[in-house]
């Protein structure tokens, strides 16, 4: 079979793609295994580790930008990996336009979150690991955006999902850490089974699974088949669970029980965004299934109105972030859920998100950090003054993500709002105003967090003693804040990013085929946003804030505060009936399956038990029986004879 | 017919990697009472030297032989031993052998090593159980290497003596109920194998112009009425079955398994149990190609039932080591269902799935069996936070506990998918119900890893040892055999890959081609590339294996 | 005479033997009525080889014969030494050989 797809060979500059990896899968060898010898030294080789990587990267894309647009995927063939027969997976990298977005975003955030914890995790006994981890994740994340074939994706894809099970249960002796991590890997692996299915299903029909092959090939199956779709919706299963979505969303709430760091590294910037790059590469599947691409925008804008409400009860500053952060991702789902239309603007959100969300969740750390490791927000208050830089990168980070003028959130939440309008039809109605209404609840508990934690009276604890961070905290948050103010306009700014990844994605809408005028959406946007900006003020900037949060509320409150009852339906639906089914198997097992062979084998020992009985010790008895045994044989014969 | 008799022009290797244990086992036995240190140090020396032999056949053996469409064995060697019956003693290896020796070979000084101090509370001698251990290894190399059927049945039942007493003598305090049920299970099992065997014998002896025969590749040639073909199938399957374990037959299993010392545990579920699938595709696919094609869908149904009973069971264990049992009964089930999907990739990652397991399960053991040296009891409860009293312990058993839910990156994923995708290229709705089972290999592993190694620290293990350098040495070469094969596992797949093909070349079976992979014109819509939901276990059991040779 | 007449006596002789030794007690005569039977036989072995005028059956008697006098010497010393031990030859004292 003959791809469609070819990709350049990796010579010059870009034989050293593999260094990418190379780099902190070293660092995280040395020190997952270097023992206590590396303590002093291991997290600062972590940082540079990570850093080599981003200026690898960097040295890449310079490289990549010198070659023709069409002329920049290029793949990198490492090992054979799994030959057998029919089945050949080479071990290989590809970097394009897309991969590199997801380069510079995973080692540029991610060498800054190294440093910060150099700060956030400086006391820490056990630190060595936990930066071990973080290099473990970037070479995961890493291995996941460049591997050339859907088998690598799904290399990176667990191992990822491994090293946010290893850092959100990274304080393992607390007994709700360890749980959160679990339920992390095994929420991530329901979406992995999907995954693992369909690139499956690409052997099966396709008889290859490099990118090359599947995507080059996959026309040949036609528009809207069943296997089109069917693929399509088990890569979707698999994007939900990284990605939390619904109906996979549950736990990513439960994960900011991990350090704050890696909220900000995986939980934010990278990680749960890898859901949005698996659909984005397959571009070409979700191209030709319009039920699978109808489905994704579903589930983004399911997802982007639970994370929205469910934002907006939570007191724990994490956690508002958190589903902040699931909302956002909604947003992603749902533009690149729209087609070739959108997907350039949904990696937009993604990268701009990746600063904004990472600013905040930094400063959300920092506030942590000066509040004796205090999450609830209505133990805050008045900390614009005590904290000054970390409450305005804070504020460059809000300002962004409710999408004001000019900061990143405005270039492309406003693109996704619009894009779901242009999508036409009752369908583009019913998600252009969800999307417009989250808007909205967006500004609302991004601004009652910014009013509870940064304004009004203090509440601290009486032990609090609140004080700003150290230098190596707040310069990787005043980085991250800078992005979040230009880079939404400096990633649009002509057209950049999306003639960036058009070899990858394809052209996006022709300008000027609007439902609603751009101008008109912009302002009914911002409007709605200073809405919701304004309840929040009416309800927490005017009023006290209790220091305990109020019993007396309405139905819906109380539904958000318990995570819309996805706890209770996974534990109802899933959990229970499994221990059900486990105490009855076990049952089963003992009493049925051994208890049939060990009835057997009670039953011969019961019987011999009682035939022994007639060895009498009596010789008599013994002589009749072989008396009567002789009579019979006579007998039998004779008869035999006589018959 | 497609297999060739066993040559005898090579270095006669198997004469030696099988011979160095029995010869070491006798100089322990022989040793005088009390020179312990000694006795260990001449098993472990022999078994080093036995694992280097078995190295230097590798090194030797050229998988290309045969060129995947004969089944070829190499350093053939075949002696006269009963001629009444035309037995002989006959030996040699193609990969899927060859493999399986290695993991034996590998696992033995292993064991040697983790099991130093194991016998001292036996009711027999230290040197005894060393000898034991090596007697095992000559069996199960042998049991391995044998192409006269009836020196694979003598090897296969002799295996289950020296095993025996390493339950009945050295195991934990249930020991003889739990030995005494191992037995009486295999010998069932291989009564009906040896019912089978004899039925070969007179079959090949009403065809054969010389008389009857054991030689495996002359009994392979046979052509079989289709009734008797199925009751021997079932004579030889049901054996094995009984030692894979496959469910139903797999209660023996958690009773030995949690009984056995460690060493022996690490022997009986790494290696002793790979004779039952290693059974599987040597003897029932090739000897009994028909019979095989029509019970698979049987046999897979069982498989994927193993896979989620296990998996179920393994949940609901509380002793730790009857919990590794269990996983193993799911893990079995991935094997079987590799295969008897009768593709390419199922075998091969069948095969690889075999030595993955020994690695992954072997390892996952000693831990288990490190913790209960220190704490001396079995139940999962009495073990929290050993995390944070002895962190290496628990990273070694985070790792093993990784390559136990096939992590990738571990080697256990590259067998695990090989098997997935292998099988779903055939049977669809079951390789899909299989994959689901995934989710609870990670759901058991971590639950326990949770409940021993995280949280607080319970009362009793304050002062845990971590491991000292003879465990660490012990968790060492298995777990960085892990990696190794999960990052590069090309060189034993292409040992296995000639030897599958042979095995299927025999049975006539072919891979299904992938339904969109040939010209558009050829491949109409109708090819059932329907969604995978909409296939059923019925539809997918008609059209399963492709029975025409091209 | 017809050697019938023989057969009958040994099939009698040989019932008499089974009888006493179902019912005696006094392991001497019990004893006694195994060498009853097997004289019986040994009587219809002679009648038969008479009748069929070959050698035989003569000289399966003999074996019979070889046979039940190495019998009595076992059998005697078993009975004498258990008689010693227990003071008591009847047959159901010595039933310790059983379940």
């Amino acid at each position: 079979m003959k791809p469609a797809l070819a990709y350049a060979a990796a010579d010059g500059t870009f034989a050293a793609t593999w260094l990418l990896l190379a780099f902190p899968a070293v660092g995280a060898a040395i020190l997952l295994l270097g023992g206590r010898r590396a303590n002093r030294w291991g997290p600062v080789l972590a940082c540079l580790a990570a850093g080599a990587a981003f200026v690898l990267g960097l040295v890449l894309f310079a490289a990549m930008l010198g070659r023709a647009g069409d002329d920049r995927a290029i793949s990198q063939h490492l090992f054979s990996w799994i030959p057998v027969n029919g089945f050949q997976v080479d071990a290989g990298l590809l970097l394009d336009p897309l991969s590199m977005c997801f380069v510079l975003l995973v080692t540029g955030v991610g060498t800054l979150i190294h440093i910060y914890a150099l700060g956030y995790m400086a006391h820490d006994p056990n630190r060595r690991r936990f930066f071990g981890y973080l290099n473990l994740f970037v070479v995961a994340m890493l291995l996941l955006v460049l591997g050339n074939n859907f088998l690598a994706l799904y290399v990176g894809w667990e191992g990822v999902g491994l090293a946010s099970y290893l850092l959100i249960g990274f304080w393992s002796a607390r007994p709700s850490a360890a749980t959160a991590a679990k339920k992390a890997f095994i929420v991530n692996r329901v979406g992995d089974v999907g995954l693992s299915i369909a690139i499956m299903l690409m052997f099966a029909t396709l008889g290859t699974t490099s990118y090359a092959g599947v995507l080059g090939g996959i026309g040949a199956l036609g528009a809207n088949s069943g296997t089109v779709t069917a693929i399509a919706l088990l890569l979707l299963l698999g994007a939900c669970g990284k990605s939390a979505q619904f109906p996979l969303q549950s736990w990513l709430l439960d994960a900011m029980e991990g350090p704050t760091p890696v909220s900000a590294l995986i939980h934010a910037a990278t990680m749960v965004t890898a859901g949005v790059y698996l659909i984005a590469r397959s571009a070409p599947i979700f191209n030709l299934t319009s039920d699978g691409r109808l489905l994704v925008t579903i589930v983004g804008a399911v997802t982007l109105a639970i994370g929205a409400i469910i934002g907006c009860a939570y007191d724990d500053i994490k956690k508002v972030l958190a589903s902040s952060t699931m909302s956002q991702i909604g947003y992603m789902f749902l533009a690149v859920g729209l087609g070739p239309a959108a997907y350039a603007i949904g990696i937009l959100h993604l990268l701009t998100h990746g600063f904004f969300k990472a600013t905040m969740f930094l400063g959300a750390g920092s506030v942590m950090h000066g509040m004796n490791d205090t999450v609830d927000m209505r133990r805050y208050g008045g900390l614009r003054t005590v904290m000054p830089i970390t409450f305005w990168t804070f504020a460059m980070g809000y300002l962004a993500i409710i999408g004001f003028p000019g900061w990143a959130g405005f270039f492309s939440k406003d693109k996704i709002i619009e894009a779901a309008f242009d999508k036409g039809g009752t369908s583009g109605w019913v998600l252009g105003t969800v999307a417009l209404i989250g808007a909205g609840v967006t500004a609302f508990y991004m601004t009652r967090l910014m009013i509870m934690t940064f304004f009004g009276e203090r509440r601290w604890d009486p032990d609090a003693h609140p004080h700003e961070s150290p230098a190596v905290m707040t310069g990787p948050m005043i980085v991250l804040a800078l992005g979040s103010v230009i880079s939404g306009f400096a990633l649009t700014f002509g057209g950049g990013l999306q003639q960036f990844l058009e070899p990858v994605v394809g052209r996006s809408a022709e300008e000027g085929i609007h439902t609603i005028s751009p101008t008109v959406l912009t302002l009914i946007t911002l409007l709605v946003v200073a809405g919701g900006a304004a309840a929040a003020y009416r309800q927490y900037g005017t009023q006290a804030v209790p220091r305990t949060a109020p019993q007396a509320v309405s139905p819906v409150t109380v539904a958000a505060r318990r995570n819309l009852y996805g706890d209770a339906v996974n534990e109802s639906l899933l959990m229970r009936p499994g221990q059900y089914l486990t105490r009855a198997l076990v049952f089963v097992d003992g009493r049925g399956v051994d208890g049939v062979v060990n009835g057997l084998a009670a039953g011969i020992g019961g019987s011999s038990g009682r035939l022994r009985h007639a060895q009498t010790g009596f010789v008599r008895s013994y002589a009749l029986s072989m008396f009567g045994g002789a009579a019979l044989v006579l007998a039998v014969l004779l008869l035999g004879r006589l018959g | 017919m497609t297999v060739t008799s066993p040559v005898g022009t090579d270095f006669p290797w198997l004469f030696v990697v099988g011979g160095l244990p029995l010869l070491g086992a006798v100089v322990v036995a022989a040793l005088p009472r009390g020179r312990d240190v000694l006795a260990k140090r001449t098993a472990l020396v022999v078994a080093l030297l036995t694992l280097m032999a078995t190295i230097a056949m590798g090194a030797a053996f050229d998988p290309g032989r045969g060129g995947g469409q004969q089944m070829t064995f190499q350093f053939g060697r075949s002696y006269a031993w009963i001629t009444n019956f035309g037995i002989r003693f006959a030996v040699g290896v193609d990969g899927i052998a060859l493999v399986l020796i290695a993991l034996a070979t590998i696992l033995v000084p292993v064991v040697i090593l983790a099991s130093w101090h194991a016998a001292e509370e036996g009711r027999r001698s230290t040197k005894t159980f060393f000898a034991l251990v090596l007697v095992l290894e000559t069996m199960m190399i042998g049991v391995f290497a044998a192409t006269d059927v009836f020196l694979f049945y003598v090897f296969f039942e002799a295996m289950l003596i020296p095993m025996y007493f390493l339950i009945g003598s050295y195991g934990g305090p249930r020991r003889s109920y739990a030995a005494v049920k191992f037995l009486l299970y295999s010998l069932l099992g291989g009564l009906l194998m040896l019912a089978s065997v004899i039925g070969l014998y007179v079959v090949s002896g009403q065809q054969l112009p010389g008389g009857g025969t054991f030689d495996f590749a002359t009994l392979a040639t046979l052509h079989i009425s289709p009734g008797v073909e199925k009751w021997l199938f079932l004579g030889f399957f049901i054996a094995f079955a009984i030692k894979a374990p496959l469910f139903p037959f797999h209660t023996w299993l958690p009773d030995a398994g949690a009984e056995a010392p460690t060493g022996g545990a690490v022997l009986l579920v790494g290696v002793l149990d790979k004779v039952g699938t290693f059974g599987f595709i040597r003897y029932c696919i090739p000897l009994f190609p028909n019979a095989s094609r029509y019970f698979a869908p049987v046999v897979l149904t069982l498989a994927v039932i193993g896979i989620f009973y296990g998996a179920f069971l393994a949940m609901g264990q509380r002793d730790l080591k009857r919990f590794v049992s269990y996983t193993s009964v799911a893990h079995f089930g991935f094997i079987g269902m590799g295969v008897f999907a009768l593709t390419s990739q199922g075998q091969a990652g069948s095969v690889l799935y075999m030595v993955n397991h020994g690695l992954s399960t072997g390892a996952l053991f000693f831990v288990v069996g490190f913790l209960i040296d220190r704490r001396r009891t079995r139940l999962a409860a009495e073990y929290g936070g050993v995390g944070s009293v002895a962190p290496m312990m628990a990273g070694v058993f985070l790792v093993v506990a990784l390559a136990t839910l096939s992590l990738p990156g571990l080697s256990t994923f590259v067998s695990e998918f090989l098997v997935l995708v292998g099988t779903f290229t055939r049977y669809r709705a079951l390789a899909i119900v299989a994959t689901v089972g995934i989710i609870l290999a990670a759901l058991y592993i971590l639950l326990v890893y949770q409940r021993t190694m995280t949280g607080p620290v319970t009362a009793g293990n304050e002062r845990l040892r971590d491991l000292n350098a003879r465990e660490a040495w012990v968790v060492a070469p298995l777990v960085a055999l892990m990696f190794v094969l999960g990052v590069y596992p090309k060189p034993v797949l292409d040992v296995i890959t000639p030897a599958v093909n042979a095995t299927l070349a025999q049975v006539k079976a072919h891979d299904p081609q992938p339904t969109s992979g040939v010209p558009a014109a050829a491949a109409p819509a109708s090819v059932p590339t329907v969604a995978p939901a909409a296939v059923t276990a019925g539809t997918v059991t008609a059209g399963t294996v492709d029975g025409s040779s091209k | 005479m017809t050697p019938a007449y023989y057969l009958f006596l040994s099939a009698i002789l040989f019932t008499i033997g089974v009888l006493g030794f179902l019912l005696r007690r006094n392991a001497i005569v019990v004893f006694m009525c195994v060498e009853l039977m097997l004289n019986s036989v040994n009587l219809s072995l002679v009648t038969f080889a008479r009748m069929n005028g070959t050698l035989d059956g003569q000289i399966m008697a003999f074996f019979v014969m070889v046979v039940a006098a190495a019998e009595v010497v076992v059998g005697l010393a078993i009975i004498v030494s258990i008689f010693r031990t227990r003071r008591s030859a009847s047959v159901d004292d010595a039933n310790l050989l059983k379940y």
